[in-house]
């Protein structure tokens, strides 16, 4: 059976045992004199039955699906005879390509060594083998474990406790999930860099003002050996995010402080969603917009102020990721605000302060810390974004801070090193992974201050 | 004064519900504008005719007439919901930051409008101070708390002049000794207690005229309780002070005069020894012999 089709019929066994669950536990309250003479609901015996059904069988199919191929064509590459038997990991995928082709009809029989031809055979009566066997062992799986907790399905057994417990541990697997994900993404990332920096110096790499990452792409070629410094990209990125933060700061802050102390409640309901708008546009679009409606105004302005700008700079992508940011530092900050009690705003009103030097003298350092954490995360978000760059901002690393030049960043050099035809070994490939790295490293530090800083605030009020 | 009252009671439809607790029956007619005791003074700081406040369409103040003398201790009395809070802070306008409050009739102060569209609410709330039912200090230094006002308002030129405030006014509290070897700590880390006679010393601090005080001492211990009374005491010798409380007891140790009010009406108004044991109305004598509230 196509694993398309056990699936449904994996479920379907699932309901067929909780209704027999909930039927047979019900059937064993009857003559105790009702379901509350039962440890558990129906319910919960229920849930256990379809748990004992379901769990083992899905397991086991998954497993089934996640190794078959792999064991299916370790037997045929091991029956081929010894003469074509492959002696590297290269010349194995070479040869299993050529015979699941000829499996699937996409190559001939008679255009490749008869060995092969026959492997073929043998790959699609494996794969037929593997399938029935597959479907057999899991419904039998499914049933038996039905079958077993009909069984003991009694009244003195906690079925809730059981229940609970097994969800638990699947919320569990699940959290889990996400972490070990992220810790396989930072050791790749780590193996990389580490094969990266035998290849280019540590100094070179922090130290280097150059930021070149020609590589000759064969072996004879004459050509540059490439230069890694990667300051130039974190000075463009700085540069950039610097400007983001001093359009989104000022404006999100205040925009902030308008919807939470002056704004009406009817105002408010309008603005703070449009806002929070602005959030939800795609990095894209804010990317032409970038591209194509800002950089050439602001090249324009400068032209005629008599300055030389480039037609793409990293004020235009600045300004732009500043309105892209705005709402994460309006949002946050509105929260925090309208997190200082009112007893506070009170006090100080009482005391014959106005509404402003209430919210400058007493509001804002409350809520300061808070904000902070606000900031600090819009930093890093600020850091990580690419798409405006990209298309506004050049991919010219030029160690500048002049906002009027086209500079890069780290994340659109990190695009634009993996999108080339590349030797994936090659320096060149492998500084995307020490960028992505040192950005890593950088943006993790700053979540971290951030929540921290955000903790340490919710302890005064709480 | 009374055409504005009768259009107002053609404007806004008022459920003329019998109050039935208690045994007896009064409704909006049969109380409004009939306080009974002494409202009026010979020499008042504010002079009240008429009040009355709406939150949208629901009138919680109903038309009180009430005189509040220079130096007097008033006690604010009667069951939750009676509005006398709200009575209170129209007193400062804090009810000024609620959208949906009005307030209509005659608020004087010193014979100046509260109300008038040119007055200066700073200027008004300067003389005019509150402390809160729950200490609200700000999350500052205690040194910082009570300086908080006399900077805001420019009251002291230089850093003595303020050091010399900020004590004088911890001495008023009754909470120097305790602090003054700690004026840079926090005041949110003080007892309850202690930041509660932090906010009474922040209010003082700007020299008002008038303290009030809505429910003062409901969140605190009988301890610190019973030492706020001592210190309202003290603090009557200079300023007025309008008291809202629940409890009976403390009005009749703290106040001069005692005002019972009743489903946003004032019902009746007297000299505290009097409404606590000769009750001229039905409803505060039910109300203070512990029949309803």
């Amino acid at each position: 059976m196509q694993p398309g089709n056990l699936f449904p019929l994996v479920v379907v066994l699932i309901g067929i045992a909780f209704a027999l669950g909930y039927a047979r536990s019900r059937a064993l309250a009857t003559p105790l004199g009702g379901i509350r003479h039962l440890k558990s609901l129906p319910f919960y015996y229920a849930a256990r039955a379809s748990l004992w059904c379901g769990l083992p069988a899905l397991i086991i199919f998954a497993l089934w699906l996640g190794f078959e191929d792999k064991v299916i064509q370790t037997l045929v590459i091991g029956s081929l005879p010894a003469d074509i038997q492959p002696d590297s990991p290269g010349r194995a995928s070479l040869i299993l390509s050529q015979i699941s082709n000829v499996a699937s009809g996409a190559l001939s029989p008679e255009f490749v060594p008869e060995p092969i031809a026959g492997a073929a055979d043998r790959l699609t009566a494996l794969r037929a083998e593997s399938k029935l066997m597959m479907t057999i062992l899991v419904i039998c799986v499914a049933i038996l474990g039905a079958f077993v907790a009909w069984l003991r399905i009694a009244p003195h057994i906690n079925a809730r406790a059981k229940v609970e417990s097994t969800l638990r541990k699947i919320f569990f697997m699940c959290a889990g999930l996400a972490i070990l994900t992220t810790v396989g993404i930072i050791f790749s990332v780590i193996f990389e860099t580490i094969h990266f920096f035998h290849k280019v110096s540590f100094l070179e790499f922090f130290f280097g003002t150059s930021w070149s990452p020609q590589t000759a792409i064969r072996a004879d070629q004459v050509g540059s050996s490439g230069s890694f410094g990667m300051i130039p990209l974190f000075v463009g990125t700085l540069l950039i995010s610097g400007i983001a933060m001093v359009v989104a700061v000022p404006v999100g802050l205040m925009s902030a402080i308008y919807l939470s102390e002056y704004a009406s409640k009817r105002m408010r309901s309008i603005v703070k969603p449009l806002l929070e708008l602005l959030a939800g546009v795609p990095t894209v679009v804010y990317g032409f917009f970038a591209a194509l409606t800002v950089a050439p105004f602001i090249a324009d302005a400068a032209g005629w102020l008599g300055l030389d700008a480039s037609t793409e700079s990293a004020l235009a992508a600045g300004l732009v990721m500043g309105i892209m940011i705005i709402p994460f530092v309006s949002s946050l900050s509105d929260d925090v605000i309208n997190a200082v009690p009112q007893t506070m705003r009170d006090g100080s009103l009482a005391l014959g302060a106005t509404q402003a030097e209430t919210m400058t003298k007493v509001i804002f350092p409350a809520a300061l810390p808070g904000i902070m954490g606000g900031i600090l995360l819009a930093v890093s978000r600020a850091i990580g974004e690419t798409m405006i760059v990209v298309m506004a901002a050049g991919l010219a690393a030029n160690l500048t801070i002049n906002p009027l030049e086209a500079v890069t960043t780290v994340t659109v050099q990190i695009v634009t090193l993996l999108t080339g035809d590349q030797e994936f070994d090659s320096a060149k490939t492998l500084s995307a992974f020490a960028l992505g790295m040192m950005l890593f490293i950088v943006t993790l530090a700053l979540n971290v201050i951030a929540l921290h800083v955000v903790r340490k605030y919710r302890e005064q009020y709480e | 004064m009374n055409t504005m009252n009768s259009a107002i009671d053609q404007d806004v439809p008022v459920k003329d519900e019998p109050e039935t607790r208690g045994g007896a029956t009064f409704n909006d007619a049969e109380l409004e504008g009939r306080t009974v005791g002494k409202p009026f003074a010979d020499d008042p700081k504010f002079t009240l005719r008429d009040v009355e406040v709406f939150y949208g369409d629901a009138r919680a103040i109903k038309g009180i007439s009430l005189d509040i003398a220079k130096n007097e201790v008033i006690a604010f009395i009667g069951p939750s919901g009676c509005g006398k809070s709200t009575f209170l802070r129209c007193l400062n306008r804090m009810n000024d930051s609620i959208d949906i409050c009005r307030v209509k009739g005659q608020l004087q102060l010193d014979g100046e409008d509260i109300y008038d569209a040119k007055r200066d609410v700073v200027e008004l709330r300067a003389r005019v101070g509150m402390v809160f039912q729950k200490p609200n200090p700000f999350p500052k230094s205690i040194y910082d708390n009570v300086a908080y006002g006399p900077r805001i308002h420019g009251l002291a030129n230089r850093k003595s002049d303020l050091d010399d405030i900020v004590e004088r006014s911890l001495r008023g509290a009754g909470l120097w000794n305790e602090v003054k070897d700690r004026l840079d700590s926090p005041g949110t880390g003080l007892s309850g207690g202690q930041q509660q006679r932090l906010c009474i010393a922040r209010a003082i601090a700007v020299s008002p005229e008038v303290v009030l005080m809505d429910e003062p001492c409901s969140a605190l211990d009988p301890i610190a309780t019973a030492r706020i009374e001592e210190l309202i005491a003290e603090l009557s010798q200079s300023y007025t002070i309008i008291i809202v409380t629940h409890s009976m007891q403390q009005a009749a140790r703290v106040s001069d005069r005692t005002a019972y009010f009743h489903l946003g009406h004032l019902v009746e108004v007297n000299e505290t020894n009097k409404v606590f044991t000769a009750p001229q109305h039905e409803l505060t004598e039910s109300y203070i012999t512990g029949r309803f509230g």
